[in-house]
């Protein structure tokens, strides 16, 4: 499966394995998992629970290795970087978006939104910059002050979101964002995903359960067991 | 300033556990503080004492006499500037509870020795010239409301009978180290008395205080004391003055000890409290690690957090336990006056507040921290939600 010659490839995936022991039992996850994504793609990747999919996700987004085959993300194969340079790697070309949202709960929105520039060598001023830029592409700007108890689920997840692309990555990774929303709330953030993408063209890769979600993505894939069974575009 | 931010917030997430590790802290530090103080009291006599002065006392032991003839054969030695002497008397004012050191001392001449008792040449002059006369300490007159002209009665207990005495000079510490408890007295008075009641212990002296030409001589000039009187009915035994204040320390050196032990004991435990506080801590937050470290936040950003949030935690407490010590030794001090004339906060103790705030602070986030720096980002998620 390879994206076409008119498209840029931001991911490849080839030949992945990977499996987790239970005692002394190795088992096995992904079984020689091999795909592209082209830059700007919105892949949604489905399936039964213990199919592999945030595995697969979270291999995508270095933050796991591959116990065999390589992922080459915009050139790079991250299965050659050491911790260190695959934690600099990470936090200048990926994203997070989790189910729970996992902001700071000690920081106000605004802060949890700075956090990801920590890591950068910009200035205070600069910093704020491109906090309020963020906030305002997830329409929080009047709520930045806000503590995350203080925020709805929905409000929650936009802070992630604005974290999650506050630097500017290439791909955002997606693992269950509206696993815990109600359906208007999943519905706001499924269209702010889709803007990111459209008028961003943010590579965004999505791991869900519901097929609403998956609508929005621009391809489906669906994996089983280890395997990768299906595409639909 | 971010990370401060974040310390700090991150400390009070769980306040009333945070406040409970601090108090412990708190309450650890000042315990050690005041224990190193009562260790430091025991010592004060020992590090007061002056390079200049050498004590003599009966080599048997100083329960023994020595005569007072000895005085002009030890002023002849080479390398002595002054000889003096005093008798531990051993009186009771009013009842035991009373208790305060007074000793009978050559008028004329023992004071001069002790450069630390400030007395106004008045006052001296006073005393020296009424045989009855007394100089008591600042905080002993203070104790007992003594004024000058003041008539004070002590009980014998080694030299019986009932003794008056009029208090002709109050004299004040050079500096807040010294003693300003003791109550001085003329030699020539108990020894007319003795040898009016018991002539047998007329003409007697505990020990003789021996001024130094120079301090480096000290040994010298001890032994050549002590080969002076050899073979005498009263041999000598020549020391230092911080020796001689030793031998005392030394009879309780046990007790010294155990205050030590304690002392520290009282630091491990609050340690183990504030590792506990800071494992729990960090196995709450897993989670949360795992976040920064999937946004690129790497192990020494990680080990800064917690680290610092235990740190700050030890260095709260801490803080607040150094700054308790001053008041709480000062009453205690006040309290056990009698015992203690000289309770003061050492540097050396603020010290080993400092130091030991650092180590329990560090060793309580070692653990965590490495627990914190392994979990692998995946697994930290998976334990979200």
């Amino acid at each position: 499966m390879s994206v076409s010659g008119e498209q840029q490839t931001m991911v490849t995936v080839n030949a992945v394995s990977k499996s987790y022991r239970r005692g002394n039992q190795p088992v096995p996850v992904l079984e020689g998992i091999s795909f592209e994504i082209a830059k700007g793609e919105f892949l949604a990747l489905m399936g039964p629970s213990g199919s592999g999919k945030s595995t697969l996700l979270n291999l995508i987004a270095g933050i796991d290795t591959v116990d065999s085959g390589s992922i080459v993300i915009n050139g790079v194969d991250i299965a050659t970087l050491d911790e260190s340079e695959l934690a600099r790697w990470r936090a200048s070309n990926v994203g997070f978006i989790f189910q729970f949202y996992n902001l700071i709960p000690v920081l106000t929105a605004y802060e949890n939104v700075e956090l990801p520039l920590l890591l950068t060598t910009l200035s205070r001023h600069e910093r704020r910059r491109h906090v309020e830029a963020a906030l305002d592409v997830v329409s929080l700007s009047d709520r930045k002050e806000h503590f995350p108890s203080q925020l709805s689920g929905g409000q929650q997840q936009r802070v992630a979101i604005a974290r999650a692309i506050v630097t500017d990555p290439a791909i955002l990774v997606a693992d269950e964002p509206t696993g815990d929303l109600d359906r208007v709330s999943a519905g706001e953030i499924l269209e702010l995903m889709g803007r990111l993408n459209a008028e961003q063209g943010k590579t965004i890769i999505m791991v869900t359960h519901d097929p609403r979600a998956a609508e929005k993505a621009h391809i489906i894939r669906q994996l089983d067991k280890g395997l990768l069974n299906d595409v639909s575009a | 300033m971010f990370l401060l931010k974040l310390l700090f917030r991150n400390a009070f997430r769980h306040r009333l556990r945070t406040l409970l590790t601090v108090l412990g802290i708190t309450v650890a530090i000042l315990a050690f503080g005041l224990l190193q103080t009562v260790v430091t009291a025991w010592y004060a006599g020992v590090n007061n004492s002056s390079s200049t002065r050498l004590v003599t006392r009966n080599a048997v032991s100083l329960v023994f006499s020595l005569p007072i003839a000895y005085q002009e054969r030890i002023r002849r030695i080479e390398g002595v500037s002054a000889v003096s002497y005093a008798n531990w008397f051993g009186g009771v004012y009013i009842t035991e509870k009373n208790f305060f050191p007074n000793f009978a001392i050559d008028a004329k001449s023992y004071l001069d020795l002790y450069p630390e008792f400030v007395l106004k040449p008045e006052e001296k002059r006073d005393f020296q010239r009424d045989r009855k006369g007394c100089v008591v300490g600042r905080k002993l007159a203070e104790r007992f409301g003594w004024k000058l002209g003041d008539s004070v009665p002590l009980r014998g207990t080694i030299f019986p009978g009932n003794w008056e005495f009029v208090v002709r000079g109050i004299y004040t510490g050079v500096d807040t180290a010294t003693d300003e408890s003791q109550f001085f007295f003329h030699w020539e008075y108990l020894n007319e008395t003795l040898r009016k009641s018991i002539a047998r212990r007329a003409d007697q002296i505990g020990v003789y205080i021996i001024g130094l030409k120079n301090p480096q001589s000290a040994a010298e000039v001890s032994l050549a004391v002590d080969a002076t009187f050899k073979n005498s009915l009263a041999e000598t035994l020549t020391e230092t003055e911080k020796a001689f204040q030793l031998s005392f320390v030394s009879m309780t050196e046990a007790i010294v000890v155990a205050i030590r032990i304690v002392s520290f004991v009282v630091i491990i435990i609050i340690m183990v409290v504030v590792a506990n506080t800071m494992a729990m801590t960090a196995r709450e937050r897993i989670g949360e690690y795992a976040i920064f470290k999937a946004m690129g936040f790497q192990a020494h950003h990680i080990a800064g957090m917690v680290f610092g949030e235990s740190l700050f935690i030890t260095a709260t407490g801490g803080g607040l336990g150094i700054l308790l010590t001053f008041p709480v030794a000062r009453k205690f001090g006040e309290v056990m006056g009698n015992f203690f004339p000289v309770f003061q906060v050492d540097s050396s103790t603020l010290y080993m507040d400092l130091v030991f705030c650092l180590i329990v602070g560090v060793i309580a986030g070692i653990f965590p921290t490495w627990r914190a720096i392994r979990i692998k980002i995946a697994d930290g998620l998976r334990r979200i939600g």
